[in-house]
């Protein structure tokens, strides 16, 4: 892919940072607001395409590295069956830290409340993990993609 | 009539999807289709979770007094799209492979030129 | 070719006109048959996981194999894109 024109290059410069914000904000809030690791991780997913559109394919490797994002990708989802062989005392998928006054273990307060940021056991943590495994997921897709068709391009014109 | 429509248009969807896989040789085509058929089967599920009036299984700030719609279809739904992300990714992938391959997307001739 | 195509269609058109009358006889939108599932997670969600999301809290906590199974599938997926594009991009 060649690089767009400088309008859309100044405007990404601006942009990209801000979406990966708030896909982070969207992971990090997942147990509070609508949300959650998939959604957050597809947002931020997102800025990396923008990225890759509007940079060029080759560019834009200066950015993400791929065996950075497979590695990211690799330790999220260990981190996740990780978390659930936590509670494996009980039974898989346990919520071992819900309610117990540790790491995310506050007791929520029942019925409509503004939030607290400090409850729901193991589900922050997991949403963290698959948020962190599905944005270097589809990262690691757009970049094998976006080479690729660099490669067939220049198939197609022998 | 009017209360049916959200399960008039899972079978306008599913019925496009289909109508696609038949009649289409092209494989960004089917691609298309079977992503059709994905949304209408999502669409199906949200529609028989929703509840008249009901707001979302969320308690953050939430209006008081009023009933929330099922939780459950939702997040089977939301499991359903990462799922159909994942094969809708890989059929393109393939798709691309044939392209540089064989030249050609049609299935017919990809059947041709083989051997 | 043409037969082929002709019985194709009418096969597509009972199905659609099948699917149709199925359509015009579910049970009307927004009333649920079957909810004491969903009531007990809305009831109880709160104290058993400390969530407000109740979503959230039966992706990750009640039906955790499922998340289990979808970011199985998902990583699956990457690991043969990889695969498929071995050698062709750097």
């Amino acid at each position: 892919m060649s690089p767009m024109s400088k309008i859309v290059r100044t405007i990404t410069k601006f942009v990209y940072s801000i979406i990966i914000i708030f896909g982070f904000y969207i992971i990090v809030h997942g147990h509070l607001t609508p949300g959650g690791g998939f959604q957050g991780g597809a947002v931020t997913a997102s800025a990396f395409a923008l990225l890759l559109v509007s940079y060029g394919s080759l560019a834009s490797k200066k950015f993400v590295k791929k065996d950075f994002l497979s590695f990211l990708e690799s330790s999220g989802l260990t981190l996740f069956i990780a978390l659930a062989f936590l509670g494996l005392g009980t039974t898989f998928f346990y919520n071992l830290l819900a309610n117990s006054g540790g790491w995310f273990g506050n007791v929520s307060s029942v019925g409509i409340n503004p939030g607290d940021m400090n409850t729901g056991g193991v589900v922050p943590l997991m949403n963290m993990a698959v948020g962190l495994e599905v944005l270097s997921g589809l990262g690691v897709i757009l970049l094998v993609m976006a080479g690729a068709m660099e490669f067939t391009k220049k198939k197609e014109n022998l | 009539m009017i209360s049916n429509f959200p399960y008039i248009a899972v079978i306008v969807f599913i019925s496009l999807g289909i109508y696609t896989l038949i009649f289409n040789k092209n494989l960004i085509k089917i691609a298309i289709g079977i992503c059709l058929i994905e949304n209408g089967a999502n669409l199906f599920l949200i529609t028989l979770g929703y509840k008249k009036g009901a707001v979302a299984p969320i308690y953050t700030m939430a209006p008081a007094g009023q009933s929330m719609v099922l939780p459950t279809p939702q997040a089977l739904t939301l499991t359903s799209i990462v799922i159909g992300l994942a094969t809708t990714a890989l059929i393109l992938s393939v798709a691309m492979m044939i392209y540089k391959h064989y030249g050609t997307l049609d299935t017919d001739e990809v059947r041709r030129l083989r051997g | 070719m043409k037969t082929k195509k002709i019985i194709f269609g009418i096969a597509f058109l009972l199905f659609f006109s099948l699917i149709l009358v199925s359509a015009f006889q579910m049970r009307p939108f927004g009333e649920p048959v079957l909810s004491e599932m969903d009531d007990y997670f809305i009831a109880n969600a709160q104290q058993e996981t400390g969530t407000n999301n109740v979503v959230t809290s039966i992706v990750f906590d009640y039906r955790g194999f499922d998340t289990l199974g979808e970011a199985t599938v998902l990583f699956t997926a990457i690991c043969a894109i990889i695969a498929l594009f071995r050698g062709v991009s750097k």
